[in-house]
């Protein structure tokens, strides 16, 4: 059966971690992402009069997670957006991206508090079913 | 935690004895109560920090530890550049140089609560605070690298603060040895607009006024008296510490290897001392951590121009400025002989006792100002640096409360605007852009400060002089 994409935190002491979860690592990856906005403000709440293209490469694939999350933070921080879709391609160990978002409305997406960056705690890529991803890392806030 | 994998070796100290390729023991300063309820992750994390190589004396965990990235938060550790030692972008954490300064205002309680909400209002407009905030200062690559090389000093030459400030700041406002060459262009694109911002999370300004004194001498000697009113800003380096924690972090875990260090954890990521990639994040930190300096005062500024506007009586003098992610190189004796040793302390105080040479001379007698903040509405306590921390934790000790309670939890538990409304009935005026943020950072997430505040006063590792409870609290 293929697993329906969705997005969850788990606990950790003094931050907070986010689970992507989907039919394909991509997908996961986007996920992941979504959990990111959501330690945010609700992703079903931002629009998306914007996109941003994101690149990255790494040697592994939890690497490669964390610098995704880490160029979706840089994007949010410096254009003071924030993305409520992605859309992730994954080719040997080369993550190209296309993010969809709107500049922060404090009043409207009442963003809880900013992520400073994804760390190595928690991190894991794995598949643990013929059509389950799993993507997670711990993000320090 | 299981206390039976501890052995108790003195005033609320616990010792985990070298095994599994530690190469020295891990101490733990906490009561008995504070630590059955710490995180097993910190039993892990401290003996992984004991593992790596050229560690001195002991890996230890402060009362406030809790499951940090590699070190325990609360986790202190020293490194010999000629025995091997290491740094680690993890061991210091993201927000290099997160800290709290504490400011006289030369008021009292009294004189500040008929104008509570109005001072409330003007901190709120003119303190950029939470998510998306940018401040007024844009600074060009030229004043960058001029900012990352001076710190609180640049801030002050800027005309942000005056010269005198700079004497009450650890390593008088500016770190030496900065490299704002090591810094990417990234870490300096996220920090053009951060300048003078609070940030968001557990950062803070608040008003405060002295509710209990405990060691009336120095509190005298401090300037502290009952119902004095005091500011507290409680920030770090913003989107530049952050990327080069991010930068390096990864650059760590890759060369690692390269490097012959086996990690017990990937997230202990390190690099020699004495290597390009260990130089390099020594060079990047320390800009960092003048990047937190000349951002604490640059807030210092803009809350002395609103004071300014509604109580033109204050006068903001600094009390102390203190760091709580950082890596130094210190002087500490070991075994009967003074070594140069590189003291990281991640979300730890650095608490000098009396007569340390680093500080200014009408501190000397007293030691050093030791800032522990609290939640919102539960308070933060100034304590003293002792003579016995240099050897009981390199000079070091706790940095504030930890959280009892995730932050999702505490969203279920609480609602903000329920909470804004209870704390200001107990005379607590919050002022965020994010109800959901004050949930989250509710008072009943966080342990008990005067526990942990207790036990370090205890264990010896500094000596608690006064407790202020907040008036106003500025939240991102």
């Amino acid at each position: 059966m293929i697993v329906e994409p969705r997005w969850e935190h788990f606990a950790h002491g003094a931050d907070i971690g986010v689970r992507g979860i989907g039919p394909s690592k991509a997908a996961a990856f986007e996920q992941a992402a979504l959990a990111l906005t959501g330690v945010i403000t609700d992703p079903a709440r931002i629009g998306a009069s914007t996109s941003v293209e994101v690149r990255c490469a790494a040697p592994d694939d939890e690497l490669l997670l964390v610098d995704w999350l880490n160029a979706i933070i840089f994007e949010m921080a410096t254009r003071k957006l924030l993305f409520g879709r992605f859309a992730v391609h994954l080719t040997d160990g080369t993550l190209t991206a296309t993010a969809w978002g709107e500049p922060v409305d404090v009043l409207r997406h009442a963003p809880a508090v900013e992520v400073k960056g994804a760390t190595l705690t928690g991190l894991s890529v794995r598949r643990d079913g013929p059509e389950r991803w799993v993507a997670e890392c711990v993000v320090d806030v | 935690m299981d206390l039976h994998l501890l052995k108790p070796i003195g005033a609320e100290a616990w010792e985990i004895a070298p095994r599994e390729g530690m190469h020295v023991p891990a101490v733990i300063y906490a009561t008995e109560a504070l630590l059955r309820d710490m995180d097993d992750k910190v039993f892990t994390q401290v003996t992984n920090v004991a593992r790596l190589p050229g560690i001195v004396q002991a890996a230890y965990a402060m009362p406030d530890a809790h499951w940090g990235y590699g070190f325990p938060i609360g986790g202190v550790a020293a490194f010999d550049a000629d025995q091997g030692g290491v740094v680690s972008a993890g061991g210091v954490g993201f927000d290099i140089s997160c800290g709290v300064r504490c400011l006289h205002t030369g008021l009292t309680r009294a004189e500040v609560l008929p104008v509570q909400r109005r001072l409330a209002d003007t901190l709120f407009r003119d303190v950029p605070a939470g998510v998306g905030s940018t401040g007024a200062i844009r600074l060009d690559a030229a004043a960058m690298d001029a900012m990352l090389r001076g710190g609180a000093q640049w801030a002050v030459e800027q005309g942000y603060g005056e010269p005198e400030d700079l004497e009450r700041i650890e390593e008088r406002g500016c770190m030496t040895g900065a490299l704002p060459s090591q810094v990417s262009d990234q870490a300096k694109r996220r920090q053009r607009d951060e300048m003078g911002t609070l940030g968001s999370g557990n950062h803070y300004l608040e008003v405060q006024y002295v509710a209990e004194v405990f060691a009336p001498d120095i509190a005298g000697a401090l300037g502290l008296h009952l119902e004095n009113v005091v500011v507290s800003i409680h920030c770090g380096s913003r989107g530049l510490g952050h990327q080069i924690g991010t930068d390096y972090l990864r650059a760590m875990a890759i060369e690692a290897q390269r490097h012959g260090i086996h990690l017990p954890d990937r997230e202990l990521a390190c690099a020699p001392l004495r290597s390009p990639l260990g130089e390099a994040y020594l060079g990047a930190m320390r800009a960092a951590m003048n990047c937190a300096l000349a951002n604490r005062q640059i807030i210092t500024h803009l809350a002395r121009q609103a004071f300014a506007e509604v109580l033109p009586a204050a006068r903001l003098t600094l009390l102390y400025d203190v760091s709580h992610n950082t890596c130094k190189l210190e002087e500490h004796e070991v075994d009967g002989a003074v070594r140069r040793l590189f003291v990281h302390r991640k979300g730890a105080t650095r608490a000098f006792g009396p007569g340390h040479p680093d500080l200014p001379d009408d501190l000397q007698a007293i030691g050093q100002p030791v800032l522990i903040g609290g939640s919102m509405g539960t308070g933060s306590y100034v304590l003293v640096g002792t003579p016995s921390a240099k050897t009981l934790s390199f000079g070091s000790s706790c940095h504030g409360a930890g959280r009892s309670m995730s932050r999702h939890q505490a969203t279920k538990q609480w609602r903000g605007r329920e909470l804004v409304d209870q704390l200001e009935r107990e005379g607590i005026l919050i002022r965020s852009p994010s109800l959901r943020g004050v949930a989250e950072e509710a008072p009943g997430a966080y342990k008990d400060v005067s526990a942990v505040v207790d036990a370090a006063d205890a264990a010896g590792l500094s000596r608690k002089v006064a407790r202020l409870k907040p008036l106003v609290c500025i939240k991102g």
